[in-house]
């Protein structure tokens, strides 16, 4: 979490210049809140707005949002742990997930 | 009011409730779309750009209205805008663009400035850039990405010099297999995989493969690649690279995320006339050359009609033979009727088509619209599934209401 925090710091500081990036916090704020919400907003939301995860709802199934949380890690580089990964995981099938 | 239709300037939908923003969206939205794509998409306003649809902003992924495509040229500042990772150069940045070009399959490695290029033979070629998931958010089941509607494309006069010309002035090695490209953009996380693509050799020596310099007359805009991107006809835009600043040629196949794992389809799905073979394994084949496909612009969908008639227009293209014919229906597939073509601007441009309806009955006036190309390849009848939401080639419906 920490990392991501800094990491989200140092993207906000390079990007001032960039009108596209202005945006970004209040997408975060559009975020359904539940536990995971800020977890969510800051690791998510250091490279990408949020809005991808409302935009891909609500038709995922749990298994399928687990695999995007594997694929930011694995393909993106996303720099969580295990255990904030099950958090961000928990969060999106709750508030994001098809509904069963 | 959210702070973000402060920023754009659309105070229009500040409401938060999804039945006002379905009913406020309903003339610009597909209605097939998932409910989180229409109540997260905006009419967003990015600079340089008239109204386009914004499903995200950073990065900035916004599509065109399919109003758009009443005429079979896509202006500059209605083109869409796909971006993968959200480090965009700004114009500043790219003051001191240069393009080289070397590689392990390059004779000599050499740099290019906007002014070198000008020195290069300058052809002209229109073509349609299509992201490979324009209508995903169409796909039922729906699937994970971005959810395009209709608008993740359109049709340009690109302007510039051909790859082949370039490649030689470095000189192409035997041994050469593919040309790898790089652009300006970036990640904000170093350990993303930048987005870098190939294509095979045959392809990049093609005459109709270009590094455009500029679109309908125009310097490109920043958001679609200024100054250079590359023009792959009859390719999806995964290979048109923006901001186009470094060319490889390569002895080996390119390794990535973006090549081997991302837009890739199952094997043999799709047809193909020239199959990239360095990127093929036994399951899947980079998606690659379009499919026959077709979009009305007009009337749009849930609008009321005159008794008298209307005219249905839109745009048909496919993945380079050329448009042979399009068909309207105006009672739900039970009878079709030729649609009149509009100028050939080329076999990888849009073809505008249009039908007029002639006097029709009150009620309502089921409309769909079916293209066949010069190859005889047809709009698919039911939706050719694909994991990643590729390709999405079913006739489009739409109902008016006459009276």
């Amino acid at each position: 979490m920490m990392r991501a925090l800094l990491l989200k710091g140092a993207l906000m500081g390079a990007s001032m210049t960039l009108l596209l990036a202005a945006p970004t916090m209040a997408a975060d704020g559009d975020l359904a809140a539940g536990p995971g919400q800020d977890v969510v907003a800051a690791n998510c939301g250091a490279c990408h707005t949020t809005d991808y995860i409302r935009m891909n709802s609500r038709f995922l199934s749990p298994e399928t949002w687990k695999a995007e949380v594997t694929k930011m890690r694995t393909a993106f580089g996303a720099p969580i742990d295990d255990a904030v990964a099950a958090e961000i995981t928990q969060y999106l099938i709750a508030q994001y997930g098809a509904k069963p | 009011m959210r702070r973000r239709d402060v920023l754009t300037g659309l105070g229009a939908v500040a409401a938060s409730g999804t039945t006002a923003l379905a009913a406020d969206k309903q003339a610009w939205m597909s209605p097939h779309l998932a409910d989180g794509t229409r109540e997260v998409a905006t009419m967003g306003k990015v600079p340089g750009k008239q109204g386009l649809i914004q499903l995200t902003d950073r990065p900035p992924n916004y599509e065109t209205p399919i109003e758009a495509f009443r005429t079979a040229i896509t202006p500059n500042d209605r083109f869409f805008v796909r971006y993968h990772l959200s480090g965009i150069p700004t114009m500043e940045d790219l003051k001191t663009w240069s393009l080289t070009i070397g590689g392990d399959a390059a004779e000599k490695p050499i740099k290019l400035t906007l002014p070198d290029l000008r020195t290069f033979k300058q052809v002209e070629i229109t073509a349609v850039c299509q992201c490979s998931g324009n209508r995903r958010g169409l796909f039922e089941p729906h699937v994970p990405g971005v959810e395009w509607g209709y608008g993740a494309m359109g049709n340009a006069v690109w302007r510039g010099v051909r790859l082949k010309d370039v490649l030689a002035r470095a000189g192409v090695k035997p041994g050469a297999i593919e040309v790898w490209l790089a652009g300006a953009d970036t990640a904000p996380n170093p350990a993303t995989p930048l987005f870098h693509k190939s294509i095979p050799l045959k392809v990049a020596l093609s005459d109709d493969v270009l590094i455009a310099t500029a679109m309908n007359g125009q310097p490109l805009p920043l958001l679609n690649g200024f100054p250079a991107r590359l023009i792959v006809p009859g390719w999806t835009a995964t290979y048109w690279m923006k901001h186009l600043n470094a060319i490889q040629i390569s002895s080996k196949p390119l390794t990535n995320f973006w090549i081997q794992k991302a837009y890739r389809v199952p094997a043999r799905l799709f047809p193909v006339d020239v199959p990239f073979e360095s990127q093929q394994d036994a399951n899947t084949w980079p998606i690659t050359e379009m499919v026959v496909n077709s979009v009305i612009a007009e009337p749009v969908d849930g609008a009321k009609a005159p008794k008298a008639g209307f005219t249905v227009r839109g745009v048909a293209w496919d993945r380079g033979h050329g448009i042979k014919a399009v068909e309207v229906t105006l009672d739900g597939g039970k009878t079709w009727k030729p649609a009149v073509l509009g100028q050939d601007m080329g076999k990888y441009a849009f073809r505008a088509f249009s039908l007029a309806s002639g006097a029709l009955p009150p009620g309502p006036c089921d409309i769909s619209a079916r293209a066949v190309s010069n190859t005889g390849e047809a709009q698919a009848v039911t939706l050719v599934r694909n994991p990643a939401g590729y390709q999405n080639n079913v006739p489009q419906t739409l109902t008016v209401m006459v009276a």
